[in-house]
């Protein structure tokens, strides 16, 4: 049987229009061959969730450096629970301090990148965790 | 009822979703579930928009989403993008101009990558389609890449087909008279308070009424759509745009062409099924047993020829095939 | 520049001799890379030599300080009569957090205020809308009313220090507030002083701050200019922005053309829809620059900058008087520059830039704190980033003498290549019809996307250096203080502004709510209007939700 292709959603929450990383990921995961929607900036984690399970996408990327992490991203992971698309993956990246990592994981967030980590590290980490049937 | 099956027929987004990605990534079993959904597809109102990448379809699809609802009419979208010949990635951006209709649960956007289809939209178009049909939307609009001439494929899903220009882009009228002159039921001239706007309406009108008389006996009407960004008029121009296909689908039915969209639909449906319950599985098999390869090296060495390969092919294939 | 033939035949003789050394040597000890550039990709010699600059005619191109084409700067006595301004970007949490800041920071030195705003604020929403949860207070500070903003501003005397509001969709609701403020407090608009960034373009192009579409945006600007010529005379109306874009991944060409571009832009409408003679308000326009971390290029860039413009003013828009042709700017070390590893190197990286952009001859500074990477500014890192700038000043000698790179032939050969670069993109962008146009195609962003991924790949592959990130990695700890901004100062700052609601004259507010409603429904100038409704307690939100009514939203269109 053919492999699934993977499909991923980049999204960015709140008001938050730091997109330089965002972009450079969307653009270096579709180098790696997934699909990628692309939300652009501004969006409600309602319109993310939303999104995410209309598009089927095995994994949302949430990108956010304004501070407002603590709140958007386990409520994107909640609205996802509340429409059962708990399988969906949620991981984030951007100005996120160590200290707020556990509250993350806790939340059902399933990994955390932060500046300086590498495209290819990502990548990888997308092509071991992400194995759609 | 199947439960895949029921779950589509009320509506369930996941379900359907899932389904389009089977249909996309041709899981075997994505064809048996289309057989079963069969029954229940075809009572949509089906719409399709085209023209050059940056016209605006995607901006214009949302505004129709728009129109249709205040109308209280459900609404699927299949939007397509280009898949990258390089890696076989794509970014679906069509999708962000929606994204204020996510949260409208009388709204369904999927995005579709062409993998590598020319024609305009994705192989997997024509049954994503149907998946929509059976959830009963009552309007599916269908945006394509936008690419180029050759994207003819949408008259083969679509009823309507709405044709978007805008002004200052050259040599438009030429690469219209090469192809998507024929396929266009509505034209739209796009950010029409520009320059040059007025001009494009001329030369269209012009080539309309030098066109003889479409088969349809339908003159294909050409509505200017002002600026996006000037919010009363720009709503005020897509109701029009709004109404024009309701008025065209208004006719298709009462002319009886409906039936005869219907029936070339019905065409191309065969040839994507005969394609798929055949063609593919064949070459697939031919590939990974080599035979394929083996093949082609008779045929350079001028040891076979290409049609003696297919009888030989197609012969053994039947037989297989009865064998079973 | 003019070299005698005896001098230009002995520079060509001496400099064949090297090239063929160059070349002996290059056998056994070759270059550590085939290919050496500056942090935008720009290819540079191993060698400059006379043969680079004799083109260049020094009364034309060079000149002396406060001579066009301003190359070595505008003002003739250079940094000895007044060093540049130490203008620390700072905003946190309350109006009184930040105030508490701004008078440590006076405290400690820095001459001129600017203040960060946090989302809210900068997108016109109310600190109690929905959009604002999680946000309120936590990237600068939170601004709802008049009210806040009179505790922004405590004790701190108006008619003295000038301040910088980083506001760029409601600037005009902001400034009114500033205005209102100054009122109040009995000092005349005449004798207030800043500058509000109030440039657009650049939010399209890069910071993605945006409420309305390009042209009621542009027109609002426009407002902001044609009250500030007349009424406001020391403020400078609109800063024109190439930090963000070139913090958005830009090389050093395309921030300068880009910037400048957008500046043609402002004062083509201003002419335009104000009929406004240029040499009225052109004085009072500013910019603002990146100072990156590849020393020669960003030196270069800022003084091609001032060139350029001078030409832009005196060829395009025909101005006569000298200070229209006046490029005066701010500058700002590069954020992007800087790294989470190893985070003191982050002071070394801030001094470098600091200096550059003092041998470009900013006219104000503000010089990044070491923990950029994780959190706003704290109080020590704040202090150390303006420590740089004192010791820059003040002990280095480098403001003794002005523009003191001039004539070196690397340094005018390369000022002459971006300014050219610079150039082919403007000429790009007039011949697509402006910068909306070109905004609309996705131009600018575009290529600004393409040259951020261009340099993420060159890390990846080793190709650009970042120590501590891609070379020279340590696995020790390098704890510092970060700053946490309590959940806690947003449900204050909602409690303060509900308050507010109750009290006000609610009639007052609603009458002058429809008349910025009639300003922008005319073509009038909102700003009289924007002053009369915040001095009603007129919320930034429902001002701002009456400019997305009449002009409609505008919404990422997040182009590839
Ligand atoms: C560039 C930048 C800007 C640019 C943004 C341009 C753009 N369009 O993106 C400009 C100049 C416009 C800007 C403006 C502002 N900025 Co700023 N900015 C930065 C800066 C310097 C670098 C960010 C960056 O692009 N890095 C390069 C990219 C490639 O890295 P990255 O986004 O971090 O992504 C990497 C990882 O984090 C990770 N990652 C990120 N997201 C995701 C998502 C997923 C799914 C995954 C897997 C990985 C991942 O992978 C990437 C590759 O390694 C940071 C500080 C810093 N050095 O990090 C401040 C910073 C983020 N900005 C900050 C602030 C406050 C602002 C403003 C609000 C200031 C103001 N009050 O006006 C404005 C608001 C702008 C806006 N509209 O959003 C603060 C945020 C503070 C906080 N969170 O507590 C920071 C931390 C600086 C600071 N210390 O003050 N900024
Ligand atoms: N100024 C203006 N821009 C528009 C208009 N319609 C679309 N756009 C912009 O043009 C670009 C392309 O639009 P899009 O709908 O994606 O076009 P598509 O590629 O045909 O789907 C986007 O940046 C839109 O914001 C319009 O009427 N006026
Ligand atoms: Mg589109």
């Amino acid at each position: 049987m053919p492999e699934r292709k993977i499909r991923v959603m980049v999204a960015k929450p709140g008001l938050d229009g730091h997109d330089r990383g965002a972009r450079i990921l969307a653009r270096c995961f579709r180098d790696a061959g997934f699909e990628v929607v692309y939300t652009g900036c501004h969006q409600t984690p309602e319109q993310i969730a939303a999104a995410a399970i209309q598009e089927d996408v095995d994994l949302i990327g949430l990108s956010c450096l304004s501070g407002a992490h603590r709140v958007l991203f386990p409520k994107v992971v909640e609205l996802l629970r509340e429409k059962d698309a708990a399988d969906i993956t949620v991981i984030g990246g951007g100005i996120i301090p160590e200290q707020d990592f556990s509250m993350l994981y806790d939340a059902g967030i399933k990994a955390i990148f932060t500046p300086g980590a590498s495209l290819d590290s990502i990548v990888e980490w997308i092509k071991t965790n992400i194995k759609p049937d | 009822m199947d439960s895949t099956i029921k779950k589509i027929c009320e509506g369930d987004v996941r379900t359907a979703s899932r389904l389009i990605r089977d249909i996309e990534d041709k899981r075997p079993d994505a064809n048996t579930k289309i057989k079963k959904l069969y029954a229940h597809t075809g009572k949509s109102f089906i719409i399709g928009i085209t023209g050059a990448p940056g016209a605006g379809k995607s901006t214009l699809t949302d505004a129709l989403i728009t129109e249709f609802r205040k109308l209280n009419k459900t609404v699927g979208v299949l939007a397509v993008d280009p898949t990258s010949p390089f890696s076989g990635g794509a970014i679906l951006g069509d999708r962000i101009r929606m994204q204020r209709h996510a949260e409208d649960s009388g709204v369904f956007v999927r995005s579709l990558a062409t993998r590598g289809a020319l024609g305009g939209l994705s192989q997997a178009a024509g049954n994503a389609i149907h998946v929509m049909e059976a959830m009963g939307k009552d309007i599916i609009i269908v945006e394509t890449v936008g690419i180029g001439q050759q994207e003819i494929d949408i008259i083969n899903h679509a009823h309507s087909v709405v044709v978007v220009l805008v002004p200052g882009m050259g040599d438009e009228i030429q690469t219209m008279k090469a192809g998507l002159m024929e396929i266009a039921d509505i034209f739209v001239i796009n950010k029409a308070n520009r320059a040059g706007a007025g001009q494009l309406q001329t030369e269209l009108s012009t080539m309309l009424n030098l066109s003889p008389q479409t088969a349809d006996g339908w003159k294909p009407p050409i509505v200017a759509v002002g600026d996006a960004f000037e919010p009363a008029t720009f709503s005020e121009n897509t109701a029009e745009l709004a109404q024009t296909i309701e008025e065209h689908h208004l006719y298709l039915k009462q002319s009886g062409k409906l039936t005869e969209r219907m029936h070339r639909k019905a065409m191309t449906e065969i040839k994507d099924a005969l394609s798929s319950c055949l063609m593919e599985p064949l070459l697939h098999s031919l590939i990974t047993s080599g035979e394929l390869e083996k093949l082609s090296e008779k045929i350079k060495n001028r040891k076979s020829d290409p049609y003696t390969a297919a009888e030989e092919i197609t012969e053994k294939f039947f037989q297989k095939r009865r064998g079973k | 520049m003019y070299f005698s033939k005896e001098m230009q035949d002995a520079s060509l003789k001496l400099t064949r001799k090297w090239e063929d050394e160059v070349q002996k040597t290059l056998k056994n000890n070759p270059d550590q890379k085939t290919r050496f550039s500056t942090v935008s990709d720009k290819e540079i010699k191993r060698l400059y030599t006379p043969e680079d600059i004799k083109d260049i005619k020094f009364a034309e191109d060079i000149s002396v300080p406060g001579e066009f084409p301003y190359l070595r700067g505008n003002q003739v006595t250079g940094y000895r009569g007044r060093y540049w301004t130490f203008r620390m970007f700072s905003g946190m949490g309350s109006a009184q957090d930040t105030n508490q800041r701004w008078k440590m920071l006076l405290r400690e030195g820095q001459t001129g205020l600017s203040t960060a705003f946090d989302f809210p604020t900068l997108m016109g929403y109310d600190s109690d809308s929905p959009k604002a949860l999680g946000e309120v207070g936590k990237c600068g500070v939170a601004i709802d009313t008049l009210e806040d903003f009179l505790v922004l501003i405590e004790g701190i005397p108006l008619d003295q220090v000038t301040t910088s509001m980083t506001i760029n969709p409601p600037a005009t609701v902001l400034w009114a507030m500033y205005c209102a403020a100054a009122d109040i407090k009995g000092v005349p608009l005449s004798q207030i002083g800043g500058t509000i960034q109030n440039d657009m373009l650049k939010e399209f192009i890069a910071q993605k701050t945006f409420m309305c579409p390009p042209g009621p945006s542009i027109k609002l600007i426009s407002d902001t200019v044609e009250f500030g010529t007349k009424f406001v005379p020391n403020w400078n109306t609109i800063s024109i922005s190439g930090y963000h874009i070139r913090e958005a991944g830009a090389t050093a060409i395309q921030e300068l053309a880009f910037t400048i571009r957008d500046g043609i832009e402002y004062v083509e409408d201003v002419i335009r829809r104000k009929k406004m003679n240029v040499d009225d308000f052109a004085p009072r326009l500013s910019f603002f620059f990146n100072s990156h971390i590849d020393f020669f290029e960003e030196i270069c860039k800022l003084r091609a900058a001032r060139r350029i413009w001078a030409k832009i003013m005196r060829d395009r828009f025909h101005a006569q008087n000298p200070r229209s042709m006046w490029l005066r700017f701010h500058t700002q070390t590069a954020g992007c520059s800087l790294a989470a590893q190893q985070p003191y190197n982050n002071v070394i990286r801030t001094t470098v830039e600091g200096l550059a952009a003092v041998l470009g001859g900013t006219q104000s500074l503000h010089t990044n704190s070491l923990d950029e990477v994780f959190c706003l500014p704290s109080e020590h890192a704040a202090e150390i980033a303006l420590r740089t700038q004192q010791v820059l000043a003040e002990e280095t000698g480098v403001a003794n003498t002005i523009d003191p790179l001039a004539g070196s032939y690397f340094i005018e050969k390369l000022t002459n290549e971006i300014e050219e670069g610079a150039w082919d993109y403007i000429n790009k962008i007039d011949a697509m019809g402006g910068m909306i146009a070109a905004i609309e195609k996705g131009f600018p962003q575009m290529e600004i996307a393409e040259s951020a991924y261009k340099f993420q790949a060159q890390l990846e592959k080793g190709e650009k250096i970042m120590v501590g990130v891609n070379k020279y990695l340590s696995n020790q700890p390098y704890p510092i203080p970060l700053v946490e901004i309590d959940e806690k100062v947003g449900e204050e700052q909602i409690k303060r502004l509900q308050n507010v609601r109750r009290k006000r004259d609610n009639k007052a507010v609603k009458k002058s709510l429809d008349d910025i409603r009639n300003a922008c429904k005319k073509g009038d100038n909102v700003m009289p209007h924007c002053i009369e409704a915040v001095k009603n307690l007129a919320t930034l939100q429902e001002i701002c939700d009456v400019y997305r009514d009449v002009y409609g939203e505008y919404k990422d269109p997040g182009l590839y």
